[in-house]
C-alpha cells in the first residue's frame, strides 16, 4: 500500500490534519507528516505517493479517509475528494522559484537524513573549506538583506561582527515573528528546522562566535518542539557542539521562547529579553553588532536571513545575486493573508507586483468580494489600494510608494474594510504593545487613537485632520524604534487612499 | 554569567519574605530557579517553568527567584508585569484565545470576538482573551482554544468545541 504524507505543520494541524493522519494510522496506512507545501486554502493536504509522484487532494477530512482508501491509493480519481494532481507540478506551487523553501513540504521535517539528502549542510562543508572572511565575502556579494523588515546589509552587519575584538561574541536568530498576516518564520523553522540551524552554525564559523541563541515566539508552540528536536538530533550527529563535523568550529545553539510582547520583535528589545529583562528598547548606537547580547559583539538576524545562508554558501553569493532587481537581490518569501481566496506562500525573486502575488496566485478575495486594498508588511506597514497594485516589491519601489516590504506579508481586504477603524487599530495596537520607554509611542499612540475616534466621531474633523498628521510626525521623527516610527505608515496611507472613510459623523 | 553587570542592590525593599502559603509550591519554585541560574539570563526560562508548573506567578514566587537570582524583588516584579504569557491569577479551566489582528480583522475577527467574549461572559470556567497573530493568517479566524491552534473559526466550531466542558 502505498505511502501518505499528511503535513503536520500548526496551519495545516489547525484545520484537521491531525485527526486525518490519525484516521489513515488506525486503517493500518503508513503516514508520514512532511511540513506545509504553503498552499494553506488546500490544507488538509492529503499526497499519495505514486510512480509519477505524490498526488494531492485537498480539503480532506477525516470521514473522508474510508473512501479514499476505497479508492485504492493509486493517485487516481476518487468520488467526493478534490484531486490536485502531482503536488510539485501544481501550477501555484510550479511558478515559484523556491529557494529557502525548497525543502519545506517535501521532507520530514526532523529527518536530517532527508535534509543533507536533499542538499542541506552543502553549505556548511563550503564554508568550513574557507576562512571565515571568504564566507563573511560570498555572504556580502550575495547582495541579502536582513528579512526581518529593516533590509540591512547582512555582509555588513557580519564583517562588523568578525572584526570585532571580546571574549566571546553570540548569533541571535530573532524568530519572534510578531507581525500580522507573517507566518513564513513559523513555517520554515516547523518544516525545514535544520535550515536555520546550519545557517547560524555558518554565521557562527564566519564570525567567531560559539553561543547561539533562537528567540522563538511563545505563541508557536509548534515550532518550539520541531526546534527543540531538530538541535537535538543535530547535537547528536556532530552538527552541534564542539568540533563540528570534525573542524575546529564549536557552537552551541538554544532556543529562547519570548513571553507574548510584540516589541521583542524589535532587536534591542529582543536581546533585553533575551537577558532576562523587560522587552524595553535600547538606544542605538551602541549597536548589537558591536554591544549586543550581554555588550558582546552580536549577530542579530532573522529566520529568513540566516536561512537563505545555507544556499548562498553552497551555490556561491553570485547566484543569489543574479535573481531579484535593483539592490534587492535573491527571492522574498512572501504571504498571502486575511481575506484571500489562495493563501500562503509565494517564494519569487524580488520585482514580481503586489497585483500579480494578490490576484494571480490569491485568486482576489476569499469572500468573492472586490479586492479594496492590503496592508503590506505587517501592522506597521502602509494600506495600498488596487489601484497601486502594480508596485513591485522590493525595498525601494516600496518605499517610493510610501509603504515598505517588512516581512513580506500581504493582508487582503474586501470591499468592506472601513480604513479609518483600520487606521485607529493601528494605534491601539500600539498603545497595547509599546514598551513604554519613549514618550512619542507610549503617549502618541494613545492620543492617536483619540484623535482618530473624534474624527470618525465628526467633531471638529479639519482641525483634528491636522492635529492628526502633527502627531504622525512628532512619532515618526521622535520616536527610539519603529514600533513608534512606523505606527504612522498604517494611519497616514489610510488617510491618504482611503480620505472618504474618513467623514463619518456629523460634524 | 561573567560581567553581565548585576550587582546586588541591597535591601529589595518592605519586609523580609513572610512565610509562603504553600511550603511545597516555594520549596519546587526554588529548585526550579536553582536548575536554572547557570543559564545566561535565565529569568524567563524559569518563570515559564513556573507557569507551566503552576499555571500562574503568585506573590510568594517573587521574592523566592529574586532570592535566588540576587535580584531585587522589583526587578522581577518588573519583568513578570511586562509580559503577557506571565498571568497573576490561576488559569481558568478552558482558555478561548482569539486573534484580533488585521488578517484574522479581514475576515471577521472583531465580530466573533465580541460574540465569543458575550457568549462566555456569565461562565466563570471560561477565559476568553485576545492575541495580536497565531501565523495562521491565511486560515483565520484563527484562535488557540485550551492550548491548541484552531483555524477558520466561527462562533458555531467555537460553540462545537466547547461541547461536553465541565466547569
Amino acid at each position: 500500500m502505498s505511502t501518505v504524507w499528511v503535513s503536520a505543520d500548526s496551519a495545516a494541524t489547525s484545520v484537521g490534519a491531525d485527526e486525518v493522519a490519525e484516521a489513515l494510522a488506525v486503517a493500518g496506512i503508513t503516514v508520514r507528516r512532511n511540513g506545509s507545501r504553503g498552499m494553506l486554502w488546500l490544507e488538509p493536504l492529503v499526497e499519495v505517493e505514486t510512480d509519477d509522484g505524490r498526488v494531492g487532494y485537498a480539503n480532506v477530512a477525516a470521514v473522508d479517509i474510508p473512501a479514499l482508501i476505497a479508492g485504492g491509493l493509486d493517485g487516481g480519481e476518487v468520488d467526493g475528494l478534490d484531486r490536485i494532481g502531482v503536488v510539485a507540478e501544481y501550477p501555484w506551487l510550479a511558478r515559484q522559484h523556491r529557494v529557502s523553501f525548497a525543502r519545506v513540504g517535501v521532507t520530514e521535517p526532523t529527518d536530517l537524513t532527508a535534509y543533507i539528502d536533499n542538499g542541506g549542510y552543502a553549505g556548511l562543508a563550503r564554508a568550513l573549506s574557507l576562512a571565515p572572511e571568504q564566507v563573511v565575502t560570498e555572504v556580502t556579494t550575495s547582495g541579502l538583506r536582513g528579512r526581518g523588515g529593516a533590509g540591512f546589509p547582512a555582509g555588513i552587519k557580519w564583517e562588523t561582527v568578525r572584526t570585532a575584538t571580546a571574549d566571546v561574541k553570540f548569533v541571535c536568530c530573532n524568530a519572534d515573528e510578531g507581525d500580522s498576516g507573517t507566518f513564513a518564520d513559523r513555517m520554515l523553522i516547523e518544516g525545514d528546522p535544520f535550515t536555520l540551524i546550519e545557517g547560524m552554525t555558518i554565521a557562527a564559523h564566519a564570525v567567531g562566535a560559539t553561543e547561539g541563541y533562537i528567540y522563538l515566539r511563545s505563541e508557536y508552540p509548534a515550532a518550539i518542539a520541531v526546534l527543540r528536536r531538530a538541535i537535538d538530533i543535530a547535537y547528536a550527529r556532530g552538527y552541534l557542539g564542539a568540533g563540528i563535523q570534525g573542524s575546529d568550529l564549536s557552537f552551541d545553539l538554544e532556543v529562547r521562547v519570548g513571553a507574548g510582547a510584540y516589541i521583542c520583535g524589535e532587536e534591542t528589545s529582543m536581546l533585553e529579553s533575551l537577558e532576562g529583562k523587560r522587552g524595553e528598547v535600547r538606544a542605538k548606537p551602541p549597536i548589537p553588532a558591536l554591544q549586543g547580547f550581554f555588550g558582546r559583539p552580536t549577530v542579530v538576524n532573522n529566520v529568513l536571513t540566516l536561512g537563505a545562508v545555507p544556499m548562498i554558501l553552497a551555490d556561491g553569493g553570485e547566484a543569489y545575486a543574479a535573481l531579484g532587481v535593483g539592490r534587492s537581490r535573491g527571492t522574498q518569501v512572501f504571504q498571502l493573508a486575511g481575506n484571500v481566496a489562495r493563501g500562503g506562500i509565494v517564494e519569487a525573486d524580488f520585482g514580481v507586483t503586489l497585483g500579480e502575488l494578490i490576484n494571480d496566485f490569491g485568486g482576489g478575495t476569499r469572500s468573492g468580494r472586490p479586492v479594496r486594498a492590503a496592508q503590506v508588511g505587517g501592522p506597521l506597514g502602509a494600506y495600498l489600494p488596487a489601484a497601486r497594485f502594480d508596485v513591485p516589491m522590493d525595498y525601494e519601489a516600496l518605499a517610493a510608494a510610501d509603504a515598505m516590504l517588512g516581512h513580506g506579508g500581504i493582508v487582503v481586504f474586501d470591499d468592506t474594510m472601513d480604513a479609518s477603524a483600520m487606521a485607529r487599530f493601528a494605534m491601539e495596537f500600539c498603545t497595547k504593545e509599546s514598551c513604554g520607554k519613549c514618550t512619542p509611542c507610549r503617549v502618541g499612540s494613545v492620543r492617536g487613537v483619540e484623535v482618530i475616534d473624534r474624527i470618525r466621531a465628526g467633531t471638529d474633523r479639519d482641525a483634528n485632520l491636522v492635529l492628526l498628521q502633527d502627531l504622525c510626525t512628532t512619532m515618526t521623527k521622535g520616536s527610539l524604534c519603529a514600533m513608534g516610527g512606523l505606527t504612522p505608515m498604517p494611519v497616514q496611507s489610510a488617510l491618504t487612499h482611503f480620505p472618504e472613510d474618513f467623514t463619518g459623523g456629523t460634524p | 554569567m561573567r560581567g553581565d553587570g548585576r550587582v546586588r542592590r541591597g535591601p529589595s525593599g518592605g519586609p523580609p519574605p513572610a512565610v509562603p502559603a504553600d511550603a511545597a509550591r516555594a520549596a519546587e519554585v526554588r529548585a526550579i530557579t536553582e536548575s536554572s541560574r547557570s543559564l545566561r539570563g535565565p529569568l524567563l526560562p524559569i518563570l515559564h517553568t513556573v507557569v507551566e508548573r503552576f499555571g500562574y506567578v503568585s506573590d510568594d514566587d517573587i521574592p523566592m527567584i529574586a532570592d535566588v537570582l540576587n535580584l531585587s524583588r522589583a526587578d522581577v516584579h518588573g519583568v513578570v508585569s511586562f509580559y503577557h504569557d506571565f498571568r497573576r491569577t490561576p488559569a481558568p479551566s478552558h482558555t478561548v484565545t482569539l486573534c484580533r489582528a488585521e488578517a484574522c480583522q479581514s475576515v471577521g475577527a472583531g465580530a466573533l470576538y465580541a460574540a465569543t467574549a458575550e457568549r462566555f461572559s456569565e461562565d466563570s470556567g471560561v477565559e476568553v482573551g485576545e492575541v495580536f497573530c497565531l501565523g495562521n493568517c491565511a486560515l483565520g479566524p484563527a484562535g488557540m482554544i485550551d492550548g491548541r491552534l484552531h483555524g477558520r473559526l466561527s462562533s458555531d466550531r467555537i460553540e462545537a468545541l466547547g461541547e461536553g466542558w465541565t466547569r
